[in-house]
């Protein structure tokens, strides 16, 4: 039995002709925060489906805090709290209800079920809310309904797939972000799928890149990012003649040469702030100023680009084993 | 009593005894449901009364019955109408929780995977309760009396929750298997419209062309409208009944273990 929360070995999903997982290998510690990273249609989410024991996977072995997702299906079953990517909550029903079933469908007991109801509810900010219809509620209180409804039976393992793919704003998020924080602080492991460096970046101690189904790389975000373009600076001028002459005083400032489009001039460089002063500087030095300027951080695209040598968007929108599917029943 | 919250501690119920408290919570949340849109349980009694009032004003007068009036011919058909047609409502309930990732959750809980199916049908029968009596005083408001007792009126209606109870499985089937709830609806309706009017519940087989009659005739609605009006309005009832009795549970052993077997496989 591994320490690891969590093991894949070498696991093969199919739907049809589309390879969902093809070999994954992936291995979690206990108490931190893994981000699985890739694009659509990548096989995050049919990953979450093995371990939260909704898919049997072909080939290979899935193990979660050391019980195997196929023949200890129950007791893995116990040990996790899944936050799923739709934000599916009983409409119908009111917040409070939403977790108390889950309480009573997770064995707690009616009065440890009520109790940590209310808990959550307070503690995600729905306590206001609680009696009233989940289908009144704005996405962001939904998401935190979600999770507070994913750790009803203090689960050991929390996965969250995608939690803010599905049109966050920006405050909702950063809530989200800060309650995965505390969870870790409590000793709980988090495995996290989401299309966002930023968001693995963030949260995470460890990511992995996922690409058609395997691992195609691992590591810190900063080890991650090292081989990644690193910031971008991007300044428009007032003409293209100033963009050429800007670009001349900026190029010893630059990671690599500096790309000039027009009177737009992009230079990247490892420290976005500093890089900014010292080519203002420069520019102003020969008597320049740039009509707008920004930074433009790393994205999983830069990711993808620097570990493949293309884009992460997929080539076709994947039709079966699709990350985005909530149901595929067997035969079509 | 609770003692420890520990998700993976000891259970303090059999295995059986789990399977049950699922059913019961998942039972209690779809009932939840139909009190929280009431809409769902009224527009599902709409219609029947519609067809009440029209086969007993409108086409009543131009059917026929052996002996008795025709409100008392009626009634009997539009209980089992009512409950055949109420069963559609498990398989578009299911298909919506599928469509909306409710069932995905579940199944990624430490829950009985019978549960689902097994709350969803008795939630199901239980607002058929509701209904069918709703019926039953529409009936007697427009003239319908039974001409037996009150036990044997009872017994009725338990036979013909009986029958939409296993219905209830052959559409917990269609719409586990059908892509959205639109479809499971769709679905559904041809399915039922030949077996409710091809039948005894509104006019005399003898009134059909020969070959209709040998469907009429050997098809569940029809046997269990005949059951039911043999224990409202009397006549010999041993034979009817136990045939209905068969055809139910005949179909409950033929759907049951098929919907469990889907739910198990979807994923």
């Amino acid at each position: 039995m591994s320490a690891a929360a969590v093991v894949l070995e070498n696991v093969e999903k199919r739907f049809g002709d589309v390879v969902a997982l093809d070999g994954i290998d992936l291995e979690v510690r206990p108490g931190t925060v893994f981000a699985l990273l890739g694009p659509n249609g990548a096989g995050k989410t049919t990953a979450v489906r093995v371990l939260t024991t909704i898919t049997r996977p072909d080939r290979g072995r899935a193990t979660v805090l050391g019980y195997d997702v196929v023949h200890q299906s129950a007791r893995v079953r116990s040990q996790i709290g899944l936050a799923g990517q739709y934000a599916a909550v009983d409409e119908n029903l009111t917040g409070r209800e939403n977790l108390r079933l889950i309480g009573r469908l997770t064995h707690l007991g009616r009065g440890t079920a009520n109790e940590r109801s209310a808990v959550l509810l307070d503690r995600f900010g729905l306590a206001a809310a609680a009696d009233r219809p989940a289908r009144t509620y704005s996405g962001g209180m939904r998401r935190r309904l979600v999770l507070a409804r994913a750790l009803m039976h203090e689960p050991r393992l929390v996965i969250l797939d995608e939690p803010t793919t599905t049109g966050l704003d920006p405050r909702s998020r950063n809530e989200l972000w800060d309650i995965v924080r505390a969870l870790v602080a409590d000793g709980v492991t988090v495995l996290l799928t989401t299309q966002y460096l930023e968001e693995a970046d963030q949260l995470a101690s460890e990511i992995a890149v996922v690409d058609h189904g395997r691992v195609i790389a691992q590591g810190t975000p900063e080890e991650l990012k090292a081989g990644v373009a690193p910031t971008t600076v991007v300044m428009t001028f007032d003409s293209p003649d100033a963009g050429r002459r800007a670009a001349d005083v900026l190029a010893p400032l630059s990671a690599s040469p500096p790309t000039v489009e027009g009177a737009t001039v992009e230079l990247s460089a490892h420290d976005g702030p500093g890089a900014v002063i010292e080519a203002l500087r420069a520019v102003d030095a020969v008597g320049l100023a740039p009509s707008t300027l920004s930074l433009r951080e790393p994205t999983l695209d830069d990711v993808f680009l620097s570990l493949t040598g293309r884009p992460a968007a997929p080539e076709q929108p994947p039709a079966d084993a699709s990350d985005d599917l909530v149901r595929t029943g067997g035969g079509r | 009593m609770t003692t420890t919250a520990a998700p993976t501690g000891a259970p303090r119920h059999s295995r059986l005894g789990w399977t049950v408290s699922d059913t019961l919570a998942i039972t209690g949340r779809n009932l939840l449901t139909y009190v929280r849109l009431p809409q769902l349980v009224i527009f599902s009694t709409i219609q029947p009364i519609m067809f009440v009032l029209v086969f007993r004003y409108v086409f009543g007068g131009a059917i026929a019955t052996p002996g008795g009036s025709y409100v008392d011919y009626l009634m009997p058909g539009i209980f089992v109408q009512t409950v055949a047609f109420g069963a559609i409502a498990t398989g578009v309930g299911l298909a919506e929780d599928l469509g909306k990732g409710l069932i995905e959750r579940f199944r990624s809980l430490p829950m009985a995977p019978s549960a689902v199916l097994g709350g969803r049908t008795t939630a199901d029968l239980i607002r058929n309760v509701f209904v069918v009596s709703l019926m039953a005083a529409v009936g007697f408001l427009v003239g319908f009396r039974v001409h037996t007792g009150p036990g044997s009126f009872l017994v009725g209606m338990l036979v013909l929750l009986l029958f939409g109870y296993a219905l209830s499985w052959g559409f917990a089937l269609v719409g586990l298997s059908a892509p959205n709830a639109e479809t499971a609806q769709a679905t559904a309706f041809p399915v039922l419209f030949p077996l409710v009017f091809a039948s005894s519940a509104f006019v005399p087989l003898e009134t059909m062309p020969g070959w209709l009659q040998a469907f009429a005739g050997n098809q569940p609605v029809t046997v269990t409208v005949d059951a039911v009006r043999a224990l409202m309005l009397g006549g010999p009832v041993v034979a009817p009944v136990l045939e209905a009795l068969a055809w139910s549970l005949g179909l409950l052993a033929l759907f049951a273990p098929l919907a469990v077997r889907r739910y198990r496989r979807t994923q």
